[in-house]
């Protein structure tokens, strides 16, 4: 045990920050949906060829991540639970959120379906049979943003699930797929994001059962974490990522991202993608070639008021929670001004 | 019954191909877990033996606190492990969150109380027995403590296998404290939880027979070394 000392030495070293030669790395805080559908191994090893910085990934629930950067202990978050990012931009826990993508949640059930909820349009309308039919029904229940997004589905319905917690409506606390391990074994319902269904392997009996309500609709947003509350975050490499992926590099390296054919995520910081509401910004005109030579500085401030990046689905939204999409907007607004 | 087969046949593919990833995360696995064991080995080994041994107030309490200590949940370790090292905690300004040294602080934690727990064992046992020939040659309790450690090698030896193992095998720690960062903090067990949570349960069990295998071989040279040295010593 004498000899211990000198190579503990030598692994603290290799341990500490000095250690890893690799240079600047930023934390980003994301969804257990991003990882597991295998988007970062692809995006991310594009964005650390262009700049040099390494982007550490930490896959947990949205909530989580939110609570990771209100502690500091992220430098930029990418999730999707646009009432709790506005919230944390308003409480000035971070930067400015912009939209980066979209995808779509699923509703997947067993192959035979005895709720009989197959094809439906209405996704509410699905869950309410699943309810009635009180055939299981497998929740996140982790305060994710899907998790978040399949409770609004319940509102919409008009049906508290968690009264029922126990019985049909299983509240696991989990991952996305270790959510669909789950209801793969007890061939129970429930809601994912398109891109970890899509990637996910241990599908069973599951398939696909309802799809294409605008209430489905999943964007996802990006957000710096603030350097006023946080000091050591490294604002200026985290900027520098949010630039690459909202340029148009990023969001082609988005769209490449293809598992099977399909493409997992959509998007979203184009200005195609609502044309109404997005000025053609320098780098966002799809008229011009593709910025390739570098990414976008940070210096250059963005005209923040105007960019506001509403999809075709927000509309959409509003007609399940009217009071506190406007609330939202008037507290997102106000911060907007503030700055 | 098929993903069995499959996980053995990944297993096999992983093994024999040496796959360049995996390299790093078993080179990981090993690093940090050494390091926390060598970590507890310093700190578990003379607990445990001035537990055993020197007379002071609490001593039962103190033995009895260790060996419930070794039932410490992963999660709760985890969980006080994060708080602290944390930006917005008290040790938050190392910047360890998110690292290697946040897996070792956390591992360490966990295993040494089992080793110090088991020591303890080892050198009251031992101290029975050799009690008196000790006392003859004027050893004072402090100065049997070295001794009586040297004299146990062997069985401690299994007492930092024990805690070797915890700490290789732990998952619910490692992954809240070091967020499973691909080429950072990924391990052997968080790839496993990974590849799970992405359905691909074959290759989430290749990975733990791999690392079954890994254990085997530690325990395996741990013993053959015990065997040498005990054949040296006649």
């Amino acid at each position: 045990m004498r000899s211990i000392p000198g190579w503990v030495l030598l692994a603290l070293w290799i341990a500490s920050p000095a250690g890893h030669a690799a240079g600047r790395f930023i934390i980003l805080a994301s969804t257990t949906s991003t990882e597991n559908s295998g988007l970062f191994a692809a995006l991310l090893p594009r964005f650390t060829e262009r700049t040099g910085i390494e982007v550490r990934v930490v896959a947990v629930g949205t909530g989580q991540a939110l609570r990771m950067g209100r502690r500091g202990d992220a430098d930029v978050l990418l999730v999707h639970d646009r009432d709790a990012e506005e919230t944390f931009v308003a409480e000035g826990w971070g930067l400015e959120r912009f939209e980066v993508m979209f995808n779509e949640f699923v509703l997947v059930g067993p192959a035979d379906d005895p709720a009989g909820v197959r094809d439906l349009g209405d996704a509410a309308a699905a869950v309410a049979r699943i309810a009635a039919a009180r055939v299981p029904f497998v929740s996140r229940g982790d305060d994710s943003g899907t998790h978040k997004a399949e409770r609004r589905l319940w509102r919409a319905a008009g049906i508290d699930p968690v009264s029922e917690t126990g019985s049909w409506y299983r509240e696991l606390g989990s991952g996305m797929g270790a959510t669909l391990n789950t209801a793969a074994a007890m061939a129970a319902y429930t809601l994912a994001d398109r891109g970890t269904w899509l990637a996910f392997r241990n599908r069973r009996d599951l398939e696909v059962l309802v799809a294409g309500d605008p209430r489905l609709h999943n964007p996802y947003g990006v957000i710096r974490v603030n350097p006023a509350r946080h000091p050591h975050v490294k604002a200026k490499s985290s900027g520098v990522f949010v630039d690459w992926l909202l340029s148009s590099e990023g969001q082609a390296a988005i769209a490449d991202f293809r598992v099977a054919g399909e493409a997992l995520f959509h998007p979203a910081a184009k200005p195609a993608r609502s044309p109404a509401i997005l000025p053609r910004s320098e780098s966002q005109d799809p008229s011009k070639p593709a910025d390739t030579s570098r990414a976008r500085k940070l210096s250059a401030p963005r005209k923040i008021s105007t960019w506001k990046p509403r999809s075709w689905a927000a509309s959409v939204f509003t007609g399940t929670s009217s009071t506190k999409r406007v609330v939202a907007g008037a507290r997102s607004n106000r911060s907007r001004s503030s700055r | 019954m098929q993903d069995l087969v499959d996980a053995f046949g990944a297993a096999f593919a992983l093994l024999v191909g040496l796959d360049r990833d995996l390299v790093e995360i078993i080179a990981r696995s090993l690093w940090v877990s050494s390091l926390a064991l060598a970590l507890a080995a310093g700190i578990g080994l003379p607990l445990g033996g001035a537990v055993a041994l020197l007379r002071f107030p609490g001593r039962r309490v103190a033995a009895v606190g260790l060996n419930a200590l070794m039932g410490l949940p992963p999660v709760v370790v985890g969980l006080v492990v994060y708080l602290m090292l944390s930006r917005s905690g008290p040790l938050g300004f190392l910047g360890w969150l998110f690292t290697p040294m946040a897996m070792v602080v956390a591992q360490f934690l966990l295993i040494t109380p089992i080793v110090a727990a088991l020591t303890r064992q080892v050198v009251e046992d031992l101290w029975e027995e050799y009690d008196e020939q000790l006392r003859s040659l004027g050893a004072s309790r402090l100065r049997a403590i070295p001794t009586l450690l040297w004299d146990g090698r062997h069985r401690l030896l299994t007492t930092l296998l024990a805690g070797f193992g915890r700490a290789i095998a732990e998952v619910g720690a490692v992954i809240l404290v070091g967020g499973n960062i691909a080429h950072v903090t990924r391990v052997m067990t968080t790839a496993i939880a990974l590849e799970t949570s992405k359905g691909d349960l074959a290759l989430a069990l290749a990975l733990g027979i791999v690392l079954l295998v890994l254990s085997l071989a530690i325990n395996a040279a741990a013993a053959l070394a015990g065997d040498v040295a005990r054949n040296a010593e006649g």
